[in-house]
């Protein structure tokens, strides 16, 4: 069968290069990275040699020198530059002012993008931290709680992209009459939904189920920090107040909420800050369409798919300024909480 | 959170029944236990169903013949069981997806780009990190807090300038500062951009345990006439191995679950492009090929599940550490 070895050929061919291009690439990686620690070895080994006055100043050059650069080239001066860009036209040539921001805040498409994006920013956090207290209340007096905490843990360890794929899949839809493929669409069918809606596309519904994605990860993270928080709440406090005659909810609500108050808010704010940086559940499963734009993606699309300099950076600018203040409260948060450890 | 449980003295209190001689359950518990029936138990088994159902889902769909695929659930594979391997096969090395080869170059990607985007900042950053708390200098506060502060900056802030510099160089006026650089397939761009972006946090959570060496061991190595370098390699390191675990495990599991880095500096060529970019790339232009999009999603999440199931006590102690990137 001559078709067969045409087809067999090529592939056998592709499959053969494929190790040599995947042995090209690991020797490349194992060079870099071995070359990077070399470098760094010899040149440890002539500095350290150094004696004097000169040995303390070369230190602190060859061993903060390179972050220090780094973040200067890859940080402080890109922040400045992407605020100046903001400022200019689509390719960065002329002045235009506020335009940019004027747009951001007067067209209606972006209007939908920034409460959509209001919306992730409270429900997919507020769920999360919720459910993981619930959670982390419940599991640990269960027999077997290790398994039940790793499995509900183990979507953090998933990219985003492969958790939107799985969230795809079991949203996926068919005709009428045909077999469902999705289980959201199986369920509905076997309650008796004959033609459940194609549910990626359903406006509004259609947010909520893109959220689902980012609860399914985040959940386990609140899990298991609030429940290091409430075992680390001192047995003599909940004593005392045992002894006071408080058991069951009023010892929750007037004991364990209060005790672990901060770490219930450094989760929420650490959750809202990872949900408004993210793009990829919504570039994933719809890629911003059918009225699920947030401005994660947005910015991504105004900046490297319609080329839009001016339009990306000002977005850029306008998440930086969202994101920043959660960033700030939530270290300050986690400094005086452990201060007081 | 709480403080790093290794940097953490005083232990919290475990709820253990090693505490005080008492006949009834420790205190800690006795929050709990009002919400412990067999109502809680069967609630957290939902729950733990309910997050499992869809990886599970995943997982069989991947092993199914691609005519069963497209014609029935994946539940159904329970009724009729009929698995194979032939959707892994295709995925990785078939031109299944129209264009050059498989998904295994994009795999090979991953693993180049997130080995050295893990040492990279981990070393520089413990450098840092080590001169920041133990070499003092003028303005090695106001540094630290510099370095501290550029947590708050998001990614997308750095993106355009990135990108361009790495196309056309950095130029004063006239002047050219840093020449334009020829990075097409190359992992390098994919490689400074990761490591430029760990630095704030890993030099502040490196810091944090650094500072907290004990200082006579330090003191007693200058006295003996050891450099810094010395101190650092054979002191400083071998001491933050804890830590050092903690935020390589992270900065590894980022790197390899990263999209936006590697959306933006590789494309979805197959010279440089990571797993990731590449099934956002398909869910969109090949959103029905079920068989093999869910064969490939799961080849992804192999290496990050075996490193997560491996060392999830590491792993766990970095999150309580506050090791999270947004």
């Amino acid at each position: 069968m001559p078709t067969d070895t045409r087809l067999a050929g090529p592939a056998l061919h592709l499959a053969d290069s494929l190790w040599q291009d995947a042995a090209i690439k690991f020797g490349n990686t194992a060079g870099a990275v071995l070359g990077f620690l070399g470098l760094l070895l010899a040149v440890f080994f002539a500095a350290g040699r150094a004696t004097g006055r000169f040995s303390r100043p070369l230190a602190v050059a060859l061993m903060l020198g390179p972050a220090a650069v780094l973040l200067l080239v890859g940080l402080v001066v890109p922040l400045l530059r992407t605020v100046y860009l903001s400022f200019y036209d689509s390719d960065a040539a002329k002045f235009v002012g506020g335009r940019n921001y004027g747009w951001a805040a007067t067209s209606s498409q972006i209007h939908d993008v920034l409460l959509n994006t209001l919306l992730w920013l409270v429900v997919a956090p507020v769920a999360a931290t919720g459910l993981g207290l619930l959670l982390a209340l419940l599991v640990d007096r269960m027999r077997g709680q290790a398994i039940y905490k790793s499995l509900i843990f183990m979507p953090m360890a998933v990219s985003l992209v492969a958790a939107s794929l799985i969230f795809k899949l079991l949203y996926e839809s068919r005709g009428a009459g045909q077999n469902q493929v999705g289980l959201l669409s199986q369920i509905a069918v076997t309650l008796g939904w004959d033609d459940p809606p194609n549910w990626i596309l359903s406006q509004p519904l259609n947010n909520f189920l893109l959220m689902s994605a980012m609860v399914w990860v985040q959940t386990g993270f609140a899990m298991v920090v609030l429940s290091a928080a409430i075992k680390a709440i001192p047995d003599e406090i909940t004593e005392a107040a045992r002894l006071d005659g408080a058991s069951g909810a009023r010892l929750f609500l007037h004991i364990t909420i209060p005790m672990i108050r901060t770490t219930l808010v450094v989760v929420l704010t650490t959750i809202m800050i990872i949900t408004l940086k993210a793009f990829d559940i919504v570039r994933t499963m719809t890629g911003g369409n059918f009225g699920t734009q947030v401005l994660a993606n947005e910015m991504y699309s105004q900046s490297f798919e319609q080329y839009n300099t001016g339009r990306g950076s000002a977005l850029a600018v306008i998440l930086f300024l969202a994101v920043a203040p959660l960033v700030v409260y939530n270290i300050a948060l986690l400094r005086k909480e452990r201060a007081t450890r | 959170m709480s403080a790093e449980p290794t940097l953490d003295k005083a232990a919290a209190p475990g709820p253990g029944p090693g505490g005080a001689a008492r006949p009834d359950l420790p205190p800690a518990k006795a929050v709990r236990r009002a919400f412990s029936s067999p109502l809680a138990s069967a609630l957290v088994i939902a729950v733990t169903v309910l997050w499992t159902i869809p990886t599970v889902g995943l997982l069989v769909t991947s092993l199914r013949p691609k005519g069963d695929v497209a014609s029935t659930g994946w539940w159904e594979a329970f009724v009729h069981p009929d698995f194979e391997l032939e959707n892994y096969r295709s995925v990785l090395f078939d031109n299944t997806f129209g264009t050059s080869g498989g998904l295994m170059p994009y795999l090979v990607n991953s693993a180049a780009i997130a080995i050295p985007a893990t040492v990279f900042p981990l070393v520089l950053a413990a450098m840092a990190a080590y001169v920041l708390a133990w070499v003092r200098f003028k303005g090695s506060d106001t540094l630290f807090f510099v370095v501290f502060a550029l947590q708050v900056v998001p990614l997308q802030m750095s993106l355009i300038p990135l990108l361009r510099l790495f196309s056309s160089g950095a130029h004063l006026g006239s002047v050219t500062v840093i020449p334009a650089l020829n990075l097409q397939d190359s992992y390098l761009p994919v490689w400074l951009t990761h490591t430029m972006f760990a630095l704030p946090l890993a030099i502040f959570l490196l810091h944090n345990f650094i500072a907290q060496l004990p200082r006579d061991l330090m003191e007693a190595a200058v006295v003996d006439g050891a450099s810094h370098f010395k101190i650092f390699r054979s002191i400083v390191l071998p001491l933050s191995a804890p830590a050092l675990a903690s935020f390589a495990i992270f900065q590894f599991l980022w790197v390899w679950n990263d999209l936006l880095v590697a959306l933006t500096f590789a494309g979805g060529k197959p010279t440089v492009a990571p797993i990731t970019s590449r099934l956002a790339q398909l869910s969109g232009s090949n959103g029905s090929r079920w068989e093999l999009l869910s064969a490939g999603a799961f080849l992804s999440m192999i290496v990050p599940l075996a490193v997560f199931f491996a060392l999830q006590r590491y792993f766990v102690r970095g999150l309580l550490a506050g090791s999270v990137k947004g």
